[in-house]
This record gives structure tokens, C-alpha cells and sequence, in this order.
């Protein structure tokens, strides 16, 4: 039976689950296989696609964004569906897949926040970074969340691009705001702000600063804000000095002049503060009677190299205080173990090779089951970075099906799909729905100048939709 | 990226021996995992690593290599990696030293190991993904011009 499977008569039947890039670039992949007829099913527990292009890009980095373009022409192919809105074990069960499909692709991402491990954490005023730029950006699960901006003085812990992402949404201005597709609710919030000085701290130095040079640029050309560095942090350390030299490592070296040029600079009384640090880590948050955080107990570290050369921070006995009312922390990612798919705990991932899904006894692969992104791979890399990890993973689809590996489900017509979704979420929203919403979110931000005015709430998008 | 990156990747199995073990038996793990290198442990910690280089460097000049023993032939002075090791120093310390296998070890635990193609791999992959998303943005930038 299932060397059929894979024909205009009997197509091969796939359920992607989770509509971010990744998503996209495995869907791209199985319906360009001139030899296999495959038809995807994607599901995401939100209305609308993308993933973290839509809901973790930041809102001023439009460009970025333009990948979506893409995403639509894969999603225009007739043997294409989005079933937006329906959750994976709460409206669909991973039984209820294995009866419709011969092969599922899980593409999750990374969904929850490291945690930085030290006391304090937990005071009000501690978020996870990643918490306030679900916030911004309109995440409908995240639009309550309520972050202390009369504080004047806010830690960012980290120097990745998230980190980077928040401090500068902290510091830009409403008028700048005002250009992006922020969320309505944050551009007011942001407008009454009262945020004076804003800290990125990073555990290392600048060389080993994950942010990307034109990241570090934008920095030093905000509106409302002077950049500030310590010209003795910015100064390289004779480790990080030859690592540089050795590797030739343009960029970095770059990097550092930039950082020293903000350490040179004076202060031109603009109306915030952003204050790049290195080589400090946060080893306690302090908070007052009621809880809230008042302060952050930073340690100096110094910097030696492991056995391969790699430079690793090492705490000195040299502390500080800094008095902060606000902390983020985005000291990385993890990603969320999905009910009954396999897991490794030790690295926050789906427990997989190559993409196939293992067992965990035996580790061989489980029939039908696939993975790609950051849940296969852990939290690393840029959008584009998941086109080729996706394409490891569709090839192994392939050469599984080529062995008539694959799943025998009861039902793998289309419409059978179909008929349980609209069974167990009658208010799914399809491709052809979100264009709608992506047209009236469009037209709502061009009166007002903007590239979208995005709709935050799940109810307001079928309000829209006319359910 | 760093070393952690790439044994989410490849998993954190790593085929060990113990050093009194036969070259025969050695030979035999190699080939049943088809792999490169046997990393010998004592008490859960690397204490040397075998790789196929060993082994051929025996034979080619005595026939009876198959009845030494692991700690006969393997590599004692091993450099280990931590997880938390970026890849670029890691990539320079295996190509300068002529390493080919990592032995990756976590608070006193043997957690994986990582070959200089895994690096490799990993850094195409990493560089493949950054130019894709730059030639986006060209695009965006040309369709920002086109309107």
C-alpha cells in the first residue's frame, strides 16, 4: 500500500506543526519535490503565521520582516492548508495526527526563557526579555502582561539580539515608535515612559558580544538617547587581543572600534541614557518590603581560556551595586517538551537525529515523526539559518517514505482533516482568512503611517473575520 | 554557536572504550557505529581516545596489532571541550593541534564528543542561513525601490 503513497491518486499527507519560518521552509521543501505529490497541513495555536517574524522581530526592524514575502508564495500552492488557531494535544492530539497523516514535522522553536539562577529572580520588576517583546510586538497571550515603566533606571541582562532588541525599544522614542508596527497598547505604554538609563550587561567582553555590528551601530544613532561605554570594559583583555589577531576576525575587530568610539564620546543631554557593560554578571536581584526589585548585586569576572581556547568569564571578588527598579533577562532559550514526543532534557531539544524523531530506549526513529528549527536544534542562528536545518529534515521524509516508512493513517483524504478541525475548532483560521486580516492590518496602519496596525486580541481577529 | 549547539544536534552518545580492551574489540565498535575515533574512559572521565590513525600507525608495521590493547595505542594527552566552548576557538585548537575528535565534558561527566566535521558542518550551516537572510533584505530593499 504505502509505495503508492506519494501520488496524485494518494499524496503523501504531512502535518506541520507551528507556523514559523521554519514551517514554512520544510512546507517549501516537500511541495517542491518534483517526484513525491505531498500535500501540508500547517498547524499553530495562533490565528496568524510567522512565528517570531510577526511576533519577536522587533517592530523597528521592518526589513527583517520582508522574509514573510516568501512565506506567502509557499503558502499560495493549492496542496497548501493553515489551520491557525488549533493547538497541538488540546484541539488536535498527536493520535488524532497519526490517523490523518503519514508524516508530522514538529517546528516549535524555542519557547521559554533560561533562567539565570541566582536570588532575587522572582521579585516584581524581574521579566524574561522575552515576556516584554511578546508584549510589543502584540502576542495575543501576552497583551496583559504589565511592565513597571515609571521606573527610571532598567537592567537589560545579556547581549544577544534580543537583549539588544529590548534596550532599544526602551530607548527610541515615540515618534520613532510611532513608524513601526509596535502594538497600539505599547506604543501608549512606551509614550508615557519614564525610563532614564537603561543597562545592557554582558557576562563577557566585547569580542565575545553575540550582538551583530549593525546592531551595535543602531545603538549610537538613537534619537533620545546617548550611548554610553567604559573605556575600560571596551579595552580588550590580552586573551580576547590575540583570539582577534589570530582569526583575522574582521568584524569583531570592528565591533570593538565602535564600542571604544561610544566610549570616547561625550554626553549631548539627550533625555536617556543606554549604558553598555562588560564583563559583569548579576549574582543577586534586591528587592524592598513589598517585594519589588530595587537593586541588582553585579560581580566583575574575568575572562580565561578552556583547553581549547575558547575565552570563558570567571567571577572575581570585585562586586557592585547598581540601583535598578526593572530587570529583563534574555540569557538564552529553551525549548518546550511537546506531550508524548520525545525529549532531551539536556539540551532543551526533541530527541532526534538528522531531524527523525527518536525513541528514547531503543533510539531509533519513530515512525512518521520529524523535527526541524530550534526544537531540533536548540535557540541558534538567524531566520535563515532554518532553511537548511528544514531541508536535513525533509530529506529524511523522503528517503523514510522511498522505504515505505511512514505512517498508515485511517483517514488521509484532505477533507477528513478538515472535517476534525472544523469538528474541534469551528473558529480555525485559514490562509485565505489571515490575508484578510493581513489586508485590514495593512489598511489600518497606512492612514496612520505605518507598515501595519497589527490586531492583538484572538477575539478582535474574528470580530474582523466576521465569526 | 558553541559546542552545546552541536551535541543538541548530534546527541550526547559517545561510543567509549576502556583502555584494557582489545584493538580487535575496538575495531569492532568502530565499525558496528561507523565512526572515527573511540573516546577510552576510567571512572566516567576520558583518559585517552583511539582513533582509526592509532590503529592504522600500528598495523602498518605489526601484524599482530589486533591483540594489543586500547591503552596500548590510544592518544593520552587529551584536550577536552566544554559545552559552553564558542566554535570558532574550538575550530582553530582542533585544525592547529590536528585534532580531529573532542571528548566534550560537563562537571566532571563525559557529555559527547564532536568531530572537526560536525564544526565544519555546523559553520556552513551557520553561514548558509546568514547569507540567505541578507540576500532577503537585498530583496526587500530592491522591492522598497521598485514601489
Amino acid at each position: 500500500m504505502t509505495q503508492t503513497t506519494g501520488t496524485p491518486a494518494r499524496p503523501l499527507r504531512v502535518a506541520v506543526i507551528g507556523a514559523g519560518p521554519t514551517g514554512f521552509y520544510a512546507t517549501d521543501h516537500l511541495l517542491r519535490n518534483p517526484q513525491v505529490v505531498v500535500e501540508v497541513d500547517m498547524f499553530d495555536r495562533l490565528p496568524t503565521p510567522y512565528g517570531l517574524v510577526r511576533l519577536g522581530v522587533a517592530p523597528d526592524h521592518q526589513k527583517i520582516k520582508f522574509v514573510t514575502t516568501t512565506f506567502d508564495k509557499v503558502a499560495a500552492n493549492p496542496r497548501f492548508r493553515f489551520y491557525g488557531g488549533v493547538e497541538f494535544d488540546k484541539d488536535v492530539t498527536l493520535a488524532d495526527l497519526r490517523a490523518h497523516y503519514h508524516q508530522i514535522v514538529y517546528c516549535t522553536g524555542a519557547q521559554t526563557d533560561r533562567r539565570m539562577g541566582i536570588p532575587g529572580e522572582d521579585l516584581s520588576g524581574s521579566h524574561p526579555a522575552t515576556e516584554f517583546v511578546a508584549w510589543y510586538n502584540g502576542h495575543p497571550d501576552y497583551q496583559h502582561c504589565a511592565f513597571d515603566l515609571t521606573q527610571e533606571r532598567v537592567a537589560v541582562v545579556g547581549v544577544g539580539n534580543v537583549a539588544v532588541d529590548v534596550v532599544r525599544i526602551l530607548c527610541r522614542t515615540p515618534e520613532e515608535l510611532a513608524t513601526t508596527d509596535i502594538a497600539d497598547y505599547a506604543l501608549e505604554a512606551l509614550r508615557k515612559s519614564r525610563v532614564k538609563e537603561v543597562y545592557l550587561l554582558g557576562r563577557r567582553g566585547p569580542a565575545q558580544a553575540a550582538f551583530t555590528n549593525p546592531e551595535v551601530r543602531e545603538l549610537g544613532e538613537l534619537a533620545d538617547a546617548d550611548v554610553v561605554a567604559l573605556p575600560e570594559e571596551v579595552e580588550l583583555d590580552p586573551l580576547s587581543r590575540a583570539a582577534v589577531e589570530r582569526s583575522q576576525d574582521r568584524a569583531t575587530l570592528k565591533k570593538v572600534e565602535i564600542l571604544k568610539e561610544y566610549a570616547r564620546r561625550q554626553p549631548t543631554g539627550k533625555s536617556r541614557r543606554l549604558v553598555l557593560r562588560f564583563l559583569v554578571s548579576p549574582v543577586e536581584l534586591i528587592g524592598d518590603d513589598a517585594g519589588r526589585v530595587t537593586a541588582m548585586r553585579l560581580v566583575r569576572n574575568e575572562l580565561y581560556a578552556t583547553a581549547t581556547g575558547a575565552l570563558q568569564p570567571r567571577a572575581t571578588d570585585r562586586f557592585e551595586e547598581l540601583t535598578v527598579g526593572l530587570v529583563f533577562r534574555s540569557v538564552g532559550y529553551r525549548g518546550v517538551p511537546l506531550p508524548g514526543v520525545p525529549f532531551n532534557e539536556s539540551w532543551g531539544v526533541i530527541l532526534n537525529d538528522k531531524g527523525r524523531v527518536l525513541d528514547p530506549d531503543t533510539r531509533q526513529p519513530v515512525v512518521g515523526e520529524y523535527t526541524a528549527g530550534w526544537i531540533k536544534r536548540g535557540p541558534t542562528g538567524v531566520i535563515g539559518t532554518n532553511k537548511p536545518d528544514a531541508a536535513e529534515t525533509v530529506e529524511c521524509m523522503f528517503e523514510d517514505l522511498a522505504r515505505g516508512a511512514v505512517l498508515e493513517p485511517a483517514q488521509p483524504a484532505a477533507a477528513a482533516a478538515e472535517a476534525l478541525v472544523r469538528q474541534r475548532q469551528p473558529n480555525y483560521v485559514s490562509y485565505a482568512d489571515w490575508l484578510k486580516l493581513n489586508a485590514i492590518e495593512v489598511a489600518r496602519g497606512r492612514t496612520e503611517g505605518r507598515p501595519r496596525v497589527k490586531l492583538t486580541r484572538v477575539e478582535e481577529m474574528l470580530a474582523a473575520l466576521g465569526r | 554557536m558553541n559546542i552545546a549547539n552541536i551535541l543538541a544536534r548530534k546527541g550526547s552518545m559517545a561510543v567509549t572504550v576502556r583502555p584494557e580492551q582489545s584493538i580487535r574489540e575496538a575495531l569492532a565498535l568502530l565499525d558496528h557505529h561507523n565512526i572515527g575515533a573511540l573516546i577510552a574512559v576510567e571512572g566516567g572521565l576520558p583518559v585517552g581516545i583511539l582513533s582509526e590513525r592509532d590503529i592504522v600507525r600500528e598495523a602498518a608495521h605489526n601484524e599482530g596489532f589486533l591483540m594489543r590493547t586500547v591503552g596500548d595505542l590510544m592518544t593520552r594527552d587529551v584536550i577536552t571541550g566544554q559545552p559552553h566552548d564558542d566554535l570558532p576557538s574550538v575550530a582553530h585548537t582542533m585544525t592547529e593541534r590536528r585534532i580531529r575528535h573532542l571528548p566534550v565534558v560537563d562537571k566532571g561527566q563525559l557529555v559527547g564528543i564532536v568531530s572537526i566535521g560536525d564544526i565544519v558542518k555546523a559553520q556552513r550551516d551557520h553561514y548558509q542561513g546568514e547569507v540567505d537572510t541578507l540576500q532577503t533584505q537585498l530583496l526587500a530593499d530592491e522591492g522598497g525601490q521598485a514601489r
